[in-house]
């Protein structure tokens, strides 16, 4: 054993990784199972935070990531715009990365259509899409809305948007929802938004794991809360689906618990490769001292 | 002369800025540098695009290694600017049919939103979920438990890769309530929170210091090894 | 026992008085605030104004807010309500005002059953005004003029002969050392100058070290590839290797054509990288700079096709993914620390001691912040020496550092 694994060739272990992630998607997308999980609480602190949000309160999100890292982000943006939906505030999007439009479009078509047709642009939600400048941008809008935005999206004029009306700067959102999968992301939102305006803006943030060691120093004072990665949207999505899910939500809300189940035999695989790598240290290293 | 004058301007405009912080009156004066920064950058693009045409077509005349790479990075760049900046096959806005261009270019089935539904979205996660395959290697080569410190960070490594799975929760659900902070879900919050907090402000205190020194000596004019050398 | 007669006219005189009392309670309101006067708030950005009044005589009986109103006029009816504060509470500093408009104030004392006083007005109206110093940042002035101060003064102090020492980075002892191995492979250098753009400060770090292993290539004759994800940073970094090419005495060797632009999408350029790290192989990689996800990625293939590998960046996140896959790396500080120990420069040494007074500012602020929350909880908040500590570590906290 220890000669094949002393020159294990590196596709090896690639495929082990291979494996490891799509036999279980393959297993939870036949049965439909996932792993059960428990709140963090961190992951409630995010929940309660909109749960304290009344019908109407004005909600900022802002979309700072891309389609790399959609698998790892996107089931906690399904899961907020559902949440921000179900509380009936009103929800004002954003985003600081050139595709998070495309993200916000992603979110919009997968709640908002087609579960709550109800709700009207304009006056429930609003896409005021991307502007460039990165933390530029937060700095001025913290102050000032209508600086860099003077359309939304789509380039109707910001003044003639009903939800408009009484916005001015971020100071004015009762939150600011957060979701980052780096530069400039929730950090600079800490940095500029909260720091600066400790009573006025409080913001809740989704992350990628490598991110959130980074952003603990942050919370709470700075930022009430904080969903790490695929596992903080898991935990989220159980809050959520808890509360509003009914008895048979729809799987697009539990993407992220499902996605859980590949990442702990990922895990697994990890650790295993790690203990297999030390077996061939000590036996080395034992063939040394007795040389 | 050719140093001086951006040396010149690098110390003029960082000490305003620096000062301008403290005066009510001039702390807008740093947004505007930024956007000021953003139109060179934004005008810089033009020179990269120049740039990226010519080394590639380069390539392909030379018929150097790869130059088959070289032909498809040219091809698509060219569509992509060509279908982005004409919006090709993107309807005029229902507000103004008059004017061709004012349709929204993400229109869903135009071109420009196949080209990013189709390639740039698949190709951009793709090579995002290359790291695990890279966290995987680098994982059996890295890691040896060759002192107590790499011990350590062994046990550390387990206990939040387990923590952060149902795994964590599932090995240590028998220990009693009183002992609620050994379980591996509680542990990866507190090494998380805790520890690596610690460790993490400890970094980021040296970093910003860095930066600050760092930047003074560029300012000063006392590091100009990034315009070339130390020598006018 | 009969009743006495008189006590119990006594108790039914007392009931009927302590009724008609609180009858007249129902329908009275509190009595109101008064004097009420605003000033300017001192050395502010003109967007704040100072209110103080006199507490209602009613105060601590039956006042439950006080109520504050502005207005552009002093129309009874174009008032704006600001907030609440509590009873006891006779000052309040209202924010996100215009400087350019004059504002009139009014205060008003409510009690429980939302019964409002007469309402108490500023006499005259009232501009905030913009003050040339930001008062609030004073104290990062102070910090500020202390380490730019301490910093010129080690770099002066090093002009005039100093001698100050560096302790080894493995790291940066390795740039030789790399530069020299790709020579003898006949193989070339990879500089990757981290993503971001000129004015990430990491960038600039990145290519003081470009500098110099430029200049080592240049005289060994080794050829270095810069492939950036920025075009102001291939601008830069052309006029960086031609410069240090010239240094080296060997400008004809110059080619800018080996610094390029490739494509400012993070995996794009990453894709990139990796199809030329695979198929040109080059012996040494540098990663100086601002890097994200892109770090284990290039690293990994870096180790693959067995380059000596050097890092440095200060992006926290991906310090653990460079050491675990390059041979060295330049965490942080060190990263900014390279020009100086590269160069050697007496100036840039000193630039190295004055961080560190900034370093013991930092140190001594924790251990003051900690020491004051220590005792003040060992002491009891409620105690008067104990909430002094406590008082003390939030002024530090709240005044002081914001």
């Amino acid at each position: 054993m220890y000669e094949f694994l002393k020159d294990l060739d590196k596709r090896w272990i690639f495929l082990l990784m291979f494996l490891s992630v799509t036999i279980p998607i393959y297993i939870i997308a036949k049965t439909g199972k996932s792993f059960p999980e428990v709140p963090s609480v961190l992951s409630e602190a995010v929940f309660q935070a909109v749960e304290d949000l009344d019908e109407g309160d004005p909600v900022l999100l802002s979309f700072d990531f891309d389609p790399a890292s959609e698998g790892e982000l996107g089931p906690m943006a399904t899961a907020f715009v559902r949440h921000c939906a179900e509380k009936k505030v009103k929800m004002y999007f954003m985003a600081l990365w050139p595709v998070g439009p495309q993200m916000i479009d992603d979110a919009i078509a997968k709640v908002i259509h087609s579960d709550f047709p109800t709700l009207v642009y304009g006056e429930d939600y609003v896409n005021l899409g991307f502007k460039p400048g990165n933390e530029g941008v937060i700095k001025v809008i913290v102050t000032d809305m209508r600086e860099l935005y003077t359309t939304d999206d789509i380039g109707d004029n910001i003044d003639e948007i009903p939800m408009m009306k009484d916005i001015e700067s971020v100071q004015d959102f009762d939150l600011l929802i957060n979701i980052s999968a780096g530069y400039a992301g929730t950090k600079e939102w800490v940095q500029y938004g909260s720091t600066p305006y400790p009573d006025k803006i409080k913001i809740v943030a989704g992350c990628t794991g490598v991110q959130a060691p980074l952003l603990y120093p942050y919370i709470p004072n700075q930022l009430s809360g904080l969903l790490g990665a695929i596992k903080g949207a898991a935990e989220y999505e159980k809050l959520v689906i808890d509360k509003y899910g009914g008895d048979d939500p729809d799987p697009k809300y539990l993407e992220a618990k499902r996605r859980m189940g590949p990442q702990l035999v990922a895990h697994l695989l990890i650790i295993l490769l790690i203990i297999l790598a030390n077996y061939i240290y000590f036996v080395e290293r034992r063939k040394e001292v007795s040389v | 002369m050719k140093r001086s004058v951006p040396l010149l301007i690098t110390a003029l405009g960082g000490f305003i800025l620096i000062i301008a912080y403290f005066i009510p009156a001039a702390q807008g004066w740093g947004e505007v540098a930024a956007i000021w920064f953003d139109i060179l950058a934004s005008i810089a693009f033009i020179l990269g695009g120049g740039n990226l045409i010519k080394i590639h077509l380069k390539k392909i005349s030379d018929k150097s290694a790869g130059w088959a790479y070289s032909a498809i990075t040219l091809a698509a760049f060219l569509i992509t600017l060509i279908v982005g900046l004409g919006k090709v096959g993107i309807n005029p806005n229902p507000k103004y049919p008059e004017y061709a261009l004012s349709g929204h270019y993400r229109e869903i089935g135009s071109p420009f939103w196949w080209l990013y539904e189709y390639a740039f979205k698949p190709l951009t996660a793709t090579m995002f979920a290359m790291l695990a395959f890279y966290i995987s290697s680098a994982a059996f080569r890295a890691f040896r438990a060759k002192n107590l410190e790499a011990i350590l960070l062994l046990g550390t490594a387990f206990i939040i890769l387990l923590g952060r799975t149902f795994t964590g929760v599932y090995l240590t659900a028998w220990l009693p309530d009183w002992m609620s902070g050994l379980k591996l879900e509680n542990l990866t919050v507190v090494i998380m929170s805790v520890f690596n907090t610690a460790g993490n402000r400890g970094i980021m205190i040296g970093i910003a210091l860095g930066v600050a020194s760092t930047s003074l000596k560029v300012l000063l004019g006392v590091d100009r090894s990034y315009l070339g050398s130390g020598d006018d | 026992m009969r009743p006495n007669i008189a006590s119990i006219f006594f108790l039914t005189f007392t009931l009927f008085c302590k009724s008609s009392l609180l009858n007249g309670q129902e329908n009275s309101f509190p009595n109101p605030p008064s004097q009420i006067t605003a000033s300017d708030h001192p050395w502010d950005h003109g967007e704040k104004i100072d209110l103080n009044w006199i507490l209602s005589a009613d105060d601590q009986i039956s006042v439950k807010i006080y109520s504050i109103y502005k207005s552009v006029d002093s129309d009874p009816d174009s008032f704006i309500f600001i907030g609440n504060v509590n009873p006891g509470v006779f000052s309040l500093t209202v924010e996100k005002l215009d400087r350019k408009e004059s504002y009139f104030f009014k205060v008003i004392a409510v009690d429980e059953q939302g019964n409002a006083s007469v309402p108490i007005v500023t006499l005259s109206a009232i501009s905030p005004t913009r003050e040339w110093f930001d008062g609030g940042r004073f104290p990062l002035f102070i910090i500020t003029i202390i380490f730019c101060g301490s910093v010129i003064y080690w770099i002066y102090r090093a002009r005039s002969g100093l001698p100050l020492q560096i302790r080894k980075i493995a790291g940066l002892e390795a740039v030789d050392e790399a530069v020299g191995r790709a020579t003898e492979m006949g193989r070339s250098i990879l500089f990757i100058p981290g993503i971001q753009d000129m004015n990430e400060i990491q960038t600039i770090a990145g290519l003081t070290v470009l500098s110099r292993v430029a200049k080592i290539a240049a005289e060994y004759g080794a050829k270095v590839e810069v492939p950036t994800s920025r075009s102001l940073v291939m601008t830069a970094a052309r006029e960086t290797v031609q410069a240090a090419f010239l240094t080296a005495g060997r400008p004809e060797s110059y080619n800018q054509d080996l610094v390029y632009y490739v494509t400012d999408e993070q995996f794009g350029y990453v894709a990139y990288v990796q199809g030329m790290m695979v198929r040109e192989k080059p012996a040494a990689c540098f990663y100086m700079g601002a890097f994200f996800a892109e770090s284990l990625i290039l690293a990994e293939t870096g180790n693959t096709i067995g380059a000596i590998q050097v890092a440095g960046t200060a992006m926290p996140a991906q310090l653990p993914f460079f050491v675990a896959a390059c041979d060295y790396t330049l965490i942080g500080e060190e990263f900014f620390a390279a020009s100086a120990y590269l160069s050697g420069e007496p100036d840039q040494l000193g630039s190295l001691k004055g961080q560190d007074i900034g370093k013991i500012i930092v140190a001594a602020g924790i251990i003051i912040g900690v020491t004051f929350l220590t005792l003040g909880t060992v002491a009891g908040p409620e105690t008067s020496i104990g909430s002094a500590f406590m008082a003390a570590a939030e002024y530090l906290k709240s005044v002081i550092l914001t």
